[in-house]
């Protein structure tokens, strides 16, 4: 759910990366944080993690600029992805613009992708929305580890795994090195203000 | 769920009830944010001070936990929240489906009159953003 000003002419949207537990959303948010400068970025906030797991959210606000003379602030939101934290999840997802889904490539994750896949389905579908109709990207992540001996999915499984019907775009990633999480960033940003935009008929983008 | 449009005199109408019924009982800050931790409006002369972005993510994410909390022990809702501090006090008030009333008041504001103030606020500003009905 948007938020449209029109007496200061800004636009905030809400954007959340979901996936499994581990997969690299927090990841995401703190390259995206370190890479931007003060102009651009809002504080960060973490929410008490236990170790580096998320137990409610993360919080990075975004100032992507003006488009069609609106203001552009984001909100980017991380999930706590672990299964026992489904009612967090979901309180997080309330107001979603733009869903990013992280997907984590070592083999072991595969069902737990699939999981957090039709967890986030049940989830917009309860606040009536549609995973077809909501601006979405997939990032396969951790494609470093594809060249290393530990076991992983190779992204046809990814995609018939998790975006046979779906057809959105994906990005293949390595977070911790920033590979490919601009480019997801970027897609989604696109996405959500066209989405937003298109919706209130601001103006034709 | 509607995006939440707002226009020059719908937020001015709202900061002056806010203004009216809040600020000048002495309390110092009051937020109106919407469910998915938006600032609305923001009254009052700490609001600068602060870090108002993280506020209002957490007091909805904080709201949200709470009513789910009241469903889980088949209560409706708690409409209010009220957490006290040793100086400063915040008070949660929902606002119709979609917005929620943040107040922060020092010691010298009670909170009989907080509480009264702010239920009479709440259905000034439903009517304001045509939420009531
Ligand atoms: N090899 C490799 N490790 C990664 C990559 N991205 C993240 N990691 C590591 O995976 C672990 C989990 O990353 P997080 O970003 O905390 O995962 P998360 O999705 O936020 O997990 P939850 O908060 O539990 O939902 C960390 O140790 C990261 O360093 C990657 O691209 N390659
Ligand atoms: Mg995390």
């Amino acid at each position: 759910m948007a938020l449209i000003d029109l007496s200061r002419k800004e636009v905030h949207c809400k954007i959340v990366y979901y996936g499994p537990g581990r997969g690299g959303k927090t990841t995401n948010l703190l390259y995206i944080y370190n890479a931007m400068n003060n102009g651009v970025r809002g504080k960060m906030l973490t929410i008490e993690t236990k170790g580096d797991r998320t137990l409610f959210f993360d919080l990075l606000p975004l100032n992507l600029g003006k488009v069609n003379g609106f203001d552009v602030r984001i909100q980017l939101y991380t999930v706590p992805g672990q299964t026992i934290y489904e009612a967090t999840r979901k309180l997080v997802l309330k107001g979603v613009d733009g869903v990013v889904f992280v997907a984590d490539s070592l083999r072991v994750r595969r069902e737990k992708n699939i999981e957090s896949f039709n967890d986030l389905k049940k989830n917009l579908t309860e606040y009536g929305l549609s995973i077809e109709e909501i601006p979405l990207v997939l990032q396969y992540n951790k494609r470093d580890l594809a060249n290393s001996a530990i076991p992983t999915l190779s992204v046809d499984e990814l995609e018939s795994d998790l975006n046979n019907e779906l057809k959105a775009i994906t990005f293949e990633a390595t977070a911790t090195k920033g590979i490919g999480v601009f480019e997801t960033l970027k897609e989604i940003s696109k996405n959500t203000i066209r989405y937003v935009v298109k919706k209130h008929l601001l103006a034709d983008i | 769920m509607n995006d939440l449009v707002l226009t020059a005199p719908v937020l001015e109408e709202a900061r002056q009830q806010i203004e009216n019924a809040l600020i000048k009982a002495g309390v110092h800050t009051v937020l109106l944010i919407d469910d998915a931790g938006n600032v609305v409006a923001n009254c009052g002369q700490d609001a600068r001070r602060f870090d108002t972005t993280a506020l209002a993510a957490l007091a909805a994410a904080n709201f949200g936990a709470t009513s789910e909390i009241a469903r889980l022990i088949g209560e409706d809702d708690f409409s209010l929240l009220f957490h006290k501090g040793k100086k400063d006090s915040i008070h949660f008030a929902r606002v119709g489906p979609r917005l929620i009333l943040v107040t922060i008041f020092g010691d010298e504001v009670a909170l009989g009159l907080v509480r009264l103030r702010v239920s009479q606020l709440t259905k000034a500003i439903e009517k304001i953003f045509g939420l009531d009905s």
